[in-house]
């Protein structure tokens, strides 16, 4: 160990920096790129949600809030979830609104892993969850997905990575970075394989309602699921919130009581500026976060076309605002395929090694960025394969 | 029908996009797009594709805008749609609505100057018989205009690359 290391605790010596990182570092000392590198909606805030937060500073709303969230926003987030998820959580028990969903994915891990467990996550996928599991003591064992099944997770692929020391697996549908979601059916599947060894499922929800071809399929709302299930979303991708930093958990009495024993200790509780804001995007939000989502899938039909009409393979991505196409006939690398972009013609996106196992072969594009600049991205790149 | 409705959403916020990106977005046929669209003129769903214009800064003399509420003798069996008639023919006026409230009619008229302005009030419009009253608002500053935020929006805060 390297001198000015031995400060820090070896979990944290272990873990690796995100490789986002290093590509914000790059992309951020050029000027005049188009960037399909940004992992939120390129939205600002509905103005009322914005105005209920100020509103509620100018009440003098300054305080903390109880340590599990305002009860009214409790009771908004149980009630969204029962009307348009069909899962019943109770507002007083088994929600806990957080710091962002990455708080909740964070919380989740530590109230049910135990140093030495498994905890099984579908790669690609966004860059926080081995991390997490390292952090604590455990043990991250990716399931790799790739384009040949659209990066769905097959139960075959379950089974293979499940050891006695598995305690539980991590989904996130639809995906970032690669934009899939698992039907009902597939989902059920995967349910049964779950319950078979008795597993916990760590469900992140965070783009539920960015589905564009088939309802959303809940996770908890699966026979037999609920009880084995922590649901975590939030705000930030459906209500364009991102910088807020809220989200929640929803989870049965006894595991959300594990989870706020840790919250309140960490956190205290969620900003309350914040949550007055996502109690107003609740009662009043829904028109325009469906009209948001209206144009991420118009957007998503235009832009998958143009990038398959320059050659690049690419799967339809049925929800979330990413595609990720194959950049192997290219014959680049990941990375090498990134960079070279980018200095080129001035196009950020993300490699797609970054994200985990499955994920080399492919970048991740946003298309939460203008159809304008869509546009010229395709073009960009378009000519950038040409010159290779 | 879902389809129809997505198309005039995307083209009152920019009649001017093409076809062949709007087929893409609503994945149909270049040829399905050009046939509803025409479809949609011939029915007269969409009337018109105009630009909006900020005045201001183009490089022309300025007009004046105003809002006249107007309250009207409405007329057996016609009600107010005889007198709007009579009142839309003028082509000072943009726009007319009726409405709800303490008067009846809003005009919106547009002239060189005030003073225009203000001659076609009190010489055209207070002038009809049925016109019991006239109350002229003149715009100061345009704001936002058909969903268009008129000077600078907000700009994108974002980082270039984030998870």
């Amino acid at each position: 160990m390297t001198d000015e290391k031995r400060y820090l605790s070896e979990a944290v010596n272990r873990i690796k920096p995100s490789g986002i990182r290093k590509f914000f570092d790059l992309a951020s000392s050029m000027d005049n790129i188009i960037s399909l590198g940004v992992g939120e909606p390129d939205y600002t805030t509905p103005w009322n949600i914005r105005e209920a937060s100020i509103s509620s500073l100018e009440r003098g709303f300054t305080s903390y809030t109880a340590n599990a969230g305002l009860t009214e926003l409790r009771e908004g987030i149980a009630k969204y979830l029962d009307r348009h998820f069909n899962v019943d959580y109770d507002p007083e028990n088994e929600v806990i609104v957080t710091s962002g969903a990455s708080e909740a994915i964070d919380l989740a891990m530590r109230a049910t892993v135990n140093p030495g467990d498994e905890v099984l996550v579908v790669e690609p996928s966004f860059v926080s969850y081995a991390p997490l599991v390292s952090l604590i003591g455990g043990t991250p064992v990716p399931i790799p997905t790739s384009i040949e099944n659209g990066f769905k997770v097959t139960t075959q692929a379950i089974r293979e990575k499940i050891t006695d020391r598995t305690k539980g697996i991590l989904l996130c549908f639809p995906n970032n970075p690669t934009g899939t979601v698992m039907n009902a059916g597939e989902m059920e599947e995967v349910a049964a394989v779950i319950q078979e060894h008795d597993l916990v499922v760590f469900s992140d929800e965070i783009y539920a309602e960015m589905t564009y071809d088939a309802p959303h399929v809940c996770v908890p709302a699966l026979s037999g699921m609920r009880e084995r299930t922590i649901l975590i979303s939030g705000f930030s991708k459906a209500f364009a919130m991102t910088g807020w930093r809220l989200g929640y958990v929803a989870a049965p009495e006894h595991i959300a009581a594990g989870m706020l024993k840790i919250h309140q200790y960490a956190m205290m509780c969620a900003s309350t500026m914040a949550q007055y804001g996502a109690i107003e995007a609740l009662e009043n939000g829904r028109e325009e976060m469906l009209e948001m989502v209206e144009s991420y899938r118009q957007r998503r039909n235009y832009f998958v076309t143009a990038l398959k009409e320059v050659g690049l393979d690419c799967h339809t991505p049925g929800g979330a605002f990413y595609a990720f196409p194959s950049i192997r006939s290219t014959g680049l690398s990941s990375e090498e395929f990134a960079e070279k972009l980018l200095f080129a013609e001035r196009v950020a996106v993300v490699p797609g090694n970054v994200f985990g196992e499955g994920g080399e072969g492919h970048i991740r594009c946003s298309y939460a960025a203008s159809l304008e600049q869509l546009e010229e991205a395709v073009e960009r790149i378009g000519r950038f394969i040409k010159s290779l | 029908m879902e389809k129809e409705k997505e198309l005039l959403r995307l083209l009152e916020k920019n009649g001017r996009m093409p076809v062949e990106k709007i087929a893409r977005m609503l994945q149909m046929e270049i040829e399905e797009v050009r046939q509803m669209m025409s479809d949609l003129e011939k029915r007269k769903v969409i009337l018109g594709y105009s630009a909006v214009v900020d005045w201001t800064k183009a490089d022309v003399p300025e007009g004046v805008t105003a809002t006249i509420d107007v309250k009207v003798q409405p007329k057996r069996g016609t009600g107010f749609d005889e007198t709007a008639e009579r009142i839309y023919k003028f082509k000072e006026v943009k726009a007319l609505y009726l409405m709800s409230g303490t008067y009846d009619l809003s005009v919106v008229i547009e002239g060189a100057t005030m003073t225009e302005v203000g001659q076609f009030v009190s010489e055209k419009l207070s002038t009809l018989e049925s016109v019991l009253s006239t109350t002229t608002h003149f715009q100061l500053k345009k704001y936002k205009h058909d969903g268009v935020v008129f000077g600078e929006g907000e700009d994108d805060h974002r980082m270039v690359v984030s998870p």
